[in-house]
């Protein structure tokens, strides 16, 4: 090996020889092919935001002689402060990616086999808008689903409130973080939302339960952990891997995983029966206080460590460390939560520790969040719809702000409470994002239409009747980004570049099809531009200062209650309920219990797995500047364990779960970062789309391994982490 | 004259690679390589772990190895703030630089010349930092003048503990890590 190769494979985040792709002459193939106009001279520097991930950082693209050159953050965004993550950096990846969707697609065969049919736009509209009559024909509009992710379905959403359906859903809520928002909104009425309202940079003690901050790359949530560390916040991460954040902290608590809530709940008993609590806070803004103070001081530490492996000594002294720093101390709610069945009732205990703490609507703990108010498009009211399909009987009480992805799959298999025939999925890859594929796959028999729309061949684009490529987040408009955070703000997402080839936005396939289902009326802007500079007009605000712009800011608000910010709670009692009537009502536990977990059976261990900071999901590994860095998954076992089982870093081995299931061949990383009981591994590999080359089978597959799920009864929630897996050495 | 250097806080990095993704769209670094890498070392038995992560490059040093055994000339110091360079057109491929480097940071780039971290220069140089350090997250990288006194790197340097790499290299590095 030369040492070229050496630096390449050996030094970045400790990857490995793979076969490199010839791909170096690839991309320049893609952007002759967009020679055909006339390219402007000189540098061209374009304010839009990023579509890597769900944050919306703010960026300038710099396009040089026409070619798109790079990418930067864009210095006026309060999201990004100038500074994107890596995968932002890397978007003009996304550009390039050889394999991208060049024309629209109609299957051949059967589903699932990726034989297709290149079609005109207007084929595809046609082929699409049939199906879809007969489906409304047939069972009506309701039997249509959404599954959308991501700012650029909203288009669609709004197409398919158009033709009567009420069945959208995404994946972001019963696979990761409803759960927080169920157990925050019973607790304080409100929830956490996205960007988190998390004031890391100004916290004095950060608690991460298994979130690993600077692995998961949420900008502006790394950027402030990094102003924390330097400014010597107190750190405890709580983790069975030894993640980055860990090496950050003052405190590493090695939990046995599946046993957080033992850990949360003797928090909270030392922080009530040393009295460390906030009192004024608690006493003021409080409901049930009594109540919930004596169900919990009766877990004690020494309990606890029996569950949880850790020292009684250390749970209590955390628990001081806590309520030293109150009211600026955050115990981090996470983001992806969905992992034992009990996760909203987790995520309560925490929104409870983080209420005795006071650190709701305080400095250094969850700010009160506003938005720049921009009057929504004044369309015609949407027609009368059906009740949802996704939670019939309200089996799940608290699933009402979103709707459940796996109650629409279970609609679509069993017909109940009545069927669904049509899947219109946007930007979201259902065989990874949901648990147990061969349900999703059982569900897609049972449909009449399937259209995937996205940017690649996408593994749940193998699966579609239509696949409708879509140009990239740099070659369109989208709508406008006013997330909720610190200041108000909206950004403007803009084309820096032509799509290469007959690709096209989201918006304009949505106002095609509506005009091809007769809904014509729906869509009245003649473009999308004439859309956006309607609702900015509306607020006050000019399109063309957005677009040079790229983010406007409204006026400043205070954001803590000691500056005189208001909050409410909406809650029964209009307090924070330490006990919840709600829950009580509907039978469920006021104060959350313990609910001990099942533990992988000998010579099984539990599956875990997280995020790379170069990738999002399963979306992002066909990129080849963030695939360089990152090109597969590796399989975390502790070295001891490793040593057991004769298994060595670099060694392939298979894993079998606990069904038989068997994954793809994975690279074994021994270290001693994890425990013995459990492995871990990155999401988003594994991919079984053919047309995605350079991802075909690289790296094993989480997702495949997760056949069984724990559901959340309070939400719906789908608990993923209770899969276990055996080492298969014959690859 | 100004002797450019980086003082690095290991203690902020996360290790996101950022700065290698940033360093390849800027100065068009074709696939399969880079000039800037993540080193990520952790000591000790689970769960009691001492982990430094690091980002590393060219450490522009003040005694260049890299430079004494170029045959050509083409391994040279810049005449602004002593920054390493190669001069594409001289090079012609020997690697024996590439050889010579104790921190392997040099390659062959496919085009046939050695090629490495400049610090930038064509940006430090319209008063801009490098890539790596503008677009860094965690803003655990900082960049500017050694031998000024009053420099940001300079009082880091003074305000906290630090290590260089391979110190007994004899090469005198350049970048410096905050622990």
């Amino acid at each position: 090996m030369n040492s070229i190769s050496r630096r390449r494979f050996l030094k970045i985040s400790g990857a490995t020889v793979v076969t490199a792709a010839a791909l170096a002459g690839a991309s320049k193939t893609v952007v002759k092919a967009a020679e055909s106009y006339s390219k402007p001279k000189g540098l061209q520097i374009i304010p839009s935001y990023c579509d890597l991930c769900f944050w919306k950082c703010g960026l300038l693209a710099y396009v040089k002689d026409g070619e798109l050159w790079k990418l930067e953050g864009n210095p006026k965004d309060p999201l990004s402060n100038g500074r994107l993550c890596p995968r932002g950096t890397g978007g003009i990846g996304a550009y390039f990616d050889k394999d991208r969707l060049k024309s629209p697609l109609i299957r051949k065969n059967l589903r699932g086999e990726e034989k297709w049919i290149e079609v005109t736009w207007d084929e595809a509209f046609n082929y699409i808008a049939d199906k879809m009559n007969k489906i409304k024909g047939q069972y009506g509009p309701e039997a249509m689903a959404l599954f959308s992710h991501g700012i650029g379905g909203n288009f669609f959403k709004h197409l398919m409130r158009a033709y009567g359906t009420p069945n959208e859903t995404a994946p972001s809520f019963a696979q990761c973080r409803g759960p927080r928002e169920v157990g925050f909104e019973l607790t304080f009425g409100d929830i956490v939302g996205s960007p988190e309202r998390t004031d890391i940079e100004n916290a004095k003690c950060i608690v991460l339960i298994g979130s690993h901050l600077g692995e998961n790359m949420h900008n502006t949530q790394v950027q402030e952990f990094s102003r924390a560390v330097e400014k010597h916040a107190s750190i405890i991460v709580v983790d069975p891997r030894f993640s980055v954040a860990a090496s950050k902290a003052k405190y590493y608590l090695p939990i046995k995983p599946g046993t957080d809530m033992a850990l949360l709940l003797a928090w909270m008993s030392v922080i009530v029966n040393e009295k460390l609590y906030d009192v004024e806070y608690v006493n003021k803004h409080g409901f049930g206080f009594e109540k919930f103070a004596s169900e919990v001081s009766h877990y004690t530490p020494e309990w606890a460590y029996v569950e949880t492996g850790i020292d009684p000594d250390i749970i209590r002294e955390t628990a001081r460390e806590m309520a030293r720093y109150k009211p600026a101390t955050l115990v981090h709610p996470g983001r992806h939560v969905t992992w034992y069945g009990d996760d909203a009732q987790r995520s309560r205990a925490i929104a409870l520790l983080n209420a005795l703490l006071g650190s709701w609507g305080r400095k250094g703990g969850f700010y009160i969040p506003y938005s720049f108010s921009i009057p929504k498009y004044p369309y015609p009211p949407y027609p009368e719809e059906k009740e949802t399909v996704h939670n019939p009987d309200n089996k799940y009480p608290f699933a009402t702000g979103e709707q459940i992805s796996t109650g629409i799959r279970e609609a679509t298999i069993t017909g109940k409470p009545y069927p669904i025939k049509g899947w219109f999925i946007y930007g979201t890859n259902l065989l990874q994002a949901l648990p147990n594929q061969s349900e999703t796959i059982k569900a897609i028999q049972n449909l009449d239409l399937m259209v995937v729309v996205d940017v690649v061949p996408s593994e749940i684009a193998c699966w579609a009747d239509v696949v409708l490529p879509e140009s990239v987040y740099l070659e369109r408009y989208d709508d406008l980004n006013a997330s909720p955070f610190k200041e108000g703000f909206v950004g403007i997402r803009q084309p820096v570049i032509d799509s290469p080839n007959d690709q096209k936005p989201n918006w304009w396939m949505a106002k095609k099809l509506a005009e091809k289902l007769g809904l014509g009326h729906y869509f009245p802007w003649k473009d999308i531009e004439e859309y956006l500079d309607t609702r900015l007009k509306s607020a006050g605000l000019s399109l063309d200062e957005l677009k040079k712009e790229g983010i406007i800011k409204g006026p400043s608000k205070p954001i803590y209650l000691e500056d005189g910010a208001e909050i409410e709670f909406a809650t029964p009692s209009g307090k924070i309920e330490f006990y919840s009537t709600q829950l009580e009502q509907s039978g469920s536990d006021p104060v959350p219990k313990y609910t001990k977990h099942p533990e992988p059976p000998a010579g099984y261990f539990r599956l875990l797995f997280g995020r790379a900071p170069v990738h999002t999901f399963s979306k992002t590994q066909s990129n080849a500047l963030l695939r360089d860095l990152f090109p597969e998954n590796e399989l975390w076992v502790n070295s001891d364990l490793a040593q057991r089982y004769g298994i060595k870093t670099g060694d392939k081995i298979k894993l079998k779960n606990q069904d038989g299931v068997i994954s793809d061949p994975i690279k074994v990383r021994a270290t001693e970062r994890i425990r013995q009981d459990c492995v871990y591994m990155v999401h988003g590999f594994g991919q079984k789309s053919r047309q995605l080359r350079s991802t075909y089978k690289v790296g094993a597959s989480d997702a495949e391994l997760v056949t069984q799920y724990k559901t959340d009864p309070l939400m719906g929630g789908t608990g993923m982490n209770v899969n276990f897996v055996t080492f298969e050495m014959e690859v | 004259m100004p002797r450019y250097g980086m003082v690095i806080d290991t203690l902020k990095c996360v290790g996101c690679s950022d700065c290698v993704i940033a360093c390849k769209t800027e100065n068009n670094i074709p696939e399969g390589y880079n000039r800037d890498w993540i080193v990520t070392e952790a000591r000790g038995k689970f769960p009691t772990i001492n982990m430094e992560i690091r980002t590393e490059r060219c450490n522009h040093c003040s005694e260049t190895p890299c430079v004494s055994c170029c045959p050509t000339g083409a391994s040279h110091i810049h005449d602004v703030g002593g920054v390493v360079l190669v001069d594409h057109e001289k090079c012609i491929g020997c690697k024996a630089c590439v050889e010579a480097c104790p921190y392997d940071a040099r390659y062959i780039h496919p085009d046939g010349y050695a090629d490495k971290c400049t610090f930038c220069i064509h940006r430090v140089e319209k008063g801009l930092k490098p890539a790596c350090v503008e677009v860094c997250p965690t803003y655990c990288m900082h960049f500017g003048d050694l031998d000024d006194p009053n420099s940001e790197v300079s009082k880091l340097l003074q305000s906290r503990k630090w290590h260089v790499n391979l110190p007994d290299a004899g090469t005198k590095p350049n970048i410096f890590y905050l622990v």
